[in-house]
């Protein structure tokens, strides 16, 4: 039999959590083996809509999406990429004034964090967005937020990672782990052998088997972002936009692309297979549309999906287990963790190294889902 | 009847006898004829139909079947139109350039 | 219940299609994205023009008449649908787009005809004004009438290429010159298997024959090393079999390197696709009579195989006795045999076809840094290599991810294939092993605005 392999952490998934996990570990001198049974970044982490987004977060999720704010723009130091993050801006638009009356509620609070979001009313937007917008009542601008290529971000940090010496095992998925007196111990789908001391949960949609496996419940779903991009048309959005009641959100890169989505694509998580449908595109274009006349001619060029985790709660499990030591768990980010992906990878390092971690994160225990009559099936 | 103007790419080698349409190209009047495409009258005209995006110079399309999408135009109401699938229409007033079109 | 039988393209295969299911009694749909039957090989002129077949179609007039006249006899037999195109294709439904609307469409079986296009290599100044493809100057002459420039050079390793350049000089335009890269020895050596089908490869020597008494040389073993000019083509510079390099002066270049099989909706639809090593490209996984991996999908013609007009033709025919097999309709089994045995004939003189034309696919791998791969997002063969050796892109799709070759609107038709050599070559692995560009809907461009007003309906519907 061939002796395992042993690595001061294992990370199963290769989702950007995963991936700058592995480089946060590395850089606190720990040895580490990262386990994605396809490519890294090629699910929830790769495939969204690419929004860099504190405004309109859950207010659990506030800090945390603080701390990873800080992260973006020192990417090209960290991971020598700047996976073309830009802070445009962050304008969220109401359709009514009940709409309005929430951005309001929202800016209030995140002022309470630092966090500067301006309100617009209709005469503002159209100042400052001539021509732009139509259909809305007003809307609130987070400056500092932004947006960034999701293809990139994982991969860029799987490089940084693996280049400060994390072993990054792609196209290799792991099949079973158990836990005993000298800690975990993992077997792969191509028959790799490892045991490693800690152990990451990161595992996205399916990261609810992992909890399984020492006793925990996860009721996580899947979710399918349903995204379209048009041909290049001359660069005219300087922000990226989100439409109260996510019917839309759009963006414009510099190429001249709109990217944009809204409403859920079709998911089978186990097969890992996920679709644009064709009525929700319908939907989103309408809105779009509706929302920026001046795009409505341009053609999509191209449409795609991914599966992302998702908890009815809307808010991700972040945390160590409630079973298992050793064991820290972040996922099912609910088609919002683009963002928090960079800060993700210090947290879980914190937790692995310190036992600890300064953001707080107690509303995002996994023992939420461990209540009487949630006992693990 | 419409010869072949100065520059322009494409050489008519028939099918003179047809009724002219007159269209107009970046606001200029153009006279095609009925069953031309937009992209053979483009390049009866000059020798451009579009720049690419990219800022690598002019194109003219390619494979004149719909397929490499290198033609497209728009119209003069914003519409976008593949020049080599397109059929002329008599007023079509066709834009080679992007943020020349009529708004509203 | 009747089943909806839906056809797609509306070439040979997919006339030949409509035609035998029309015959059995189904009334099948036939969408193509063309005003017009025939498809590109005997794509119609429009209306205004009065050149005859001989004219439009030389040796072919007699086939293209006949594929017109089946089309045309069959009157209210098939619910033809022009000016339609497929998007999209979900589960049993097809979104298409028609007059800038859009709806979608049920079937209970599809027969994917979706053709064929130019296979290309690009060169320094492949983008510039005055390029087309062998496939895109024939369809100027035959449906515009019009010759791709003054003077035009052929460029190329294709069936086309003596073709067109012998219909250009004949309709009375300028050839400037006519490259093919493949050396005469491979001709000869191909020769028993093209005269296997009498016919068909006795015209391409007619055509060799015919340039060559108009005095128009026929040279091979040229390597195009780059085309010329400022605002649009100038010339073209070749590297003759001895090695010089000849400067070509011509304001048009017309290149090709066989054809690509169009199946985009196959790979919605999720069929399988296979490595069909003989001429370097994926196609859909089939059983030989049009059966794809997928229940109720079914392909036929260029877009299965590349194999011709005429085998077109057949395996319309056949694919849509498959789908009569299948729903438990009467064939004539001496019809099918027959069938069978003349596309197996056709399968020989395709393999001819694939040594006198050789896909000088080194060409593609070679690809100098600088030269712009892909036209739509004007992505350079240095990008693509190095999102392979510096960020780990391991196939076609991680690099589409990473540098966007292959991600603009034509989705990669165009340089696909040489995207997948520069690819293979800069991880130095075998063709295969760079993948398939995968497609995603819409696979041709759909405006907004035209999703938009379906949304309108449904809300209607609803």
């Amino acid at each position: 039999m061939i002796a395992a392999w042993h690595v001061d952490v294992a990370i199963i998934g290769g989702g950007t959590a995963g991936c700058s996990a592995a480089l946060a570990l590395r850089k606190r001198g720990l040895t580490v083996a990262l386990f994605e049974r396809r490519t890294v970044g090629s699910q929830a982490s790769g495939v969204n809509y690419g929004g860099v987004r504190q405004q309109g977060r859950h207010p659990a999720e506030l800090p945390l999406s603080r701390r990873s704010r800080e992260i973006w723009p020192r990417l090209p130091d960290i991971i020598g990429d700047d996976c073309e993050f830009a802070a445009t801006g962050h304008l969220k638009l109401a359709r009514t004034e009940a709409q309005m009356a929430d951005l309001e509620a929202f800016a209030a609070f995140a002022a309470e964090h630092g966090l500067e979001i301006r309100m617009m009313g209709a005469n503002a937007l159209a100042d400052a967005y001539p021509g732009m917008v139509s259909g809305v009542v007003g809307g609130s601008l987070c400056p500092s937020d932004g947006q960034a290529n999701p293809r990139l971000v994982a991969p860029a940090f799987a490089r940084a990672a693996a280049r400060a010496g994390a072993e990054i095992h792609e196209h290799e998925a792991v099949t079973g782990v158990a836990r005993d007196a000298a800690g975990f111990r993992l077997e792969t789908d191509r028959g790799g052998r490892f045991t490693a001391g800690s152990l990451i949960n990161v595992a996205g949609a399916w990261a609810d088997r992992v909890a399984k496996w020492f006793g925990e419940r996860a009721p996580i779903q899947a979710m399918a972002p349903n995204m379209m991009v048009s041909e290049p048309v001359p660069y005219r959005l300087p922000v990226n936009i989100g439409v109260c009641g996510a019917g839309l959100y759009v963006r414009q890169i510099p190429r001249g692309n709109l990217i944009f989505g809204g409403g859920k694509g079709w998911a089978d998580r186990h097969r890992m297979v996920a679709r644009p449908m064709a009525d929700v595109s319908y939907s989103a274009s309408a809105r779009l549309a509706e929302t920026l006349p001046w795009a409505a001619d341009a053609t999509v060029i191209r449409s795609w999906s991914g599966i992302e985790g998702y908890f009815e709660d809307e808010i991700p499990v972040i945390g160590p287990s409630t079973t298992t030591p050793g064991l820290v768990h972040a996922f099912g980010f609910s088609g919002h963790g683009f963002q928090l992906g960079p800060a993700i990878g210090e947290i879980v390092t914190e937790l692995v190294v310190d036992g600890r971690t300064s953001t707080p994160i107690d509303a995002f225990s996994i023992s939420r889902f461990q209540h009487a009559g949630h006992r693990a099936a | 009847m419409t010869t072949p103007a100065e520059g322009g790419q494409l050489r008519r080698l028939g099918e003179w006898d047809r009724p002219s349409i007159r269209i107009s190209i970046d606001g200029a009047d153009c006279d095609a004829l009925e069953g031309d495409v937009l992209l053979s009258a483009l390049l009866l005209a000059g020798r451009r139909v579009r720049d690419s995006e990219f800022g690598d110079g002019p194109r003219a399309g390619f494979c004149w079947m719909g397929a490499c999408q290198d033609c497209w135009v728009w119209l003069s109401d914003g519409r976008r139109v593949r020049a080599c699938t397109t059929p002329v229409e008599p007023k079509m007033a066709v834009l080679t350039r992007a943020g020349e079109t009529v708004v509203g | 219940m009747v089943e909806r039988v839906v056809i797609v393209g509306a070439g040979p295969a997919g006339v030949r299609a409509a035609q035998t299911l029309a015959a059995a009694g189904l009334r099948p749909t036939l969408l193509d994205e063309a005003p017009a039957t025939g498809g590109q090989i005997y794509r119609r002129q429009p209306a205004p023009f009065r050149r005859p077949y001989k004219t439009l179609y030389g040796f072919d007039a007699a086939k293209a008449r006949q594929v017109h006249t089946a089309f045309d006899g069959l009157d209210g037999a098939v619910d033809h649908r022009a000016r339609t195109l497929v998007w999209s294709l979900e589960g049993q439904r097809l979104c298409l787009m028609h007059e800038g609307g859009t709806e979608n469409l049920s079937f209970d079986r599809l027969i994917l005809a979706t053709g064929a296009m130019d296979r290309v290599i690009p060169l320094p100044g492949w983008t510039l004004p005055g390029v087309y493809t062998l496939g895109g100057a024939q369809v100027a002459l035959k449906h515009q009438a019009c010759a791709i420039g003054e003077r035009t050079c052929f460029v190329g390793s294709s069936p086309l290429l003596p073709y067109v350049a012998y219909q250009y000089a004949r309709a009375g335009a300028g050839v400037a010159g006519i490259i093919d890269t493949t050396p005469r020895a491979d001709k000869l050596r191909a020769l028993p298997d093209l005269l296997a089908a009498a016919g068909t490869g006795a015209k391409g020597l007619y055509y060799m024959g015919w340039l060559a008494s108009r005095g128009l040389r026929y040279r091979h073993a040229g390597i195009p090393i780059r085309i010329e000019g400022e605002s649009h083509v100038t010339g073209v510079v070749v590297r003759m079999a001895g090695g010089r390099e000849r400067h070509i002066a011509c304001d048009a270049v017309a290149i090709g390197y066989g054809l690509k099989c169009e199946h985009q909706l196959a790979d919605l639809a999720g069929c399988d696709f296979r490595f069909d090593s003989s001429n370097r490209q994926w196609v859909v996984a089939q059983d030989g009579v049009g059966r794809t991996s997928v229940a109720g999908i079914y392909v036929a013609g260029d877009g299965a195989v590349i194999r011709g007009a005429d085998a077109a033709e057949l395996a319309g025919e056949r694919a849509a006795l498959t789908v009569l097999e299948d729903i438990g309709r009467p064939v004539d089994r001496a019809r099918v045999q027959k069938i069978d045995r003349r596309i197996a004939g056709i399968d020989r003189f395709r393999r001819g076809l694939e040594t006198a034309f050789a896909y000088p696919h080194h060409l593609a791998r070679d690809m100098a840094d600088h030269v712009i791969l892909c036209r739509c997002e004007a992505v350079t063969a240095g990008e693509v290599r190095h999102a392979v050796t510096q960020l780990g892109a391991h196939d076609i799709n991680r690099a589409k991810a990473f540098c966007r070759v292959g991600m603009g609107r034509c989705q990669g038709r165009v340089c696909g294939p040489a995207a997948a050599e520069v690819i293979a070559g800069a991880l130095q692995r075998p063709i295969e092993a760079a993948g398939r560009l995968r497609g995603q809907a819409p696979i041709k461009p759909v405006p907004i605005s035209a999703l938009a007003d379906a949304a309108a309906d449904l809300t209607v519907a609803a």
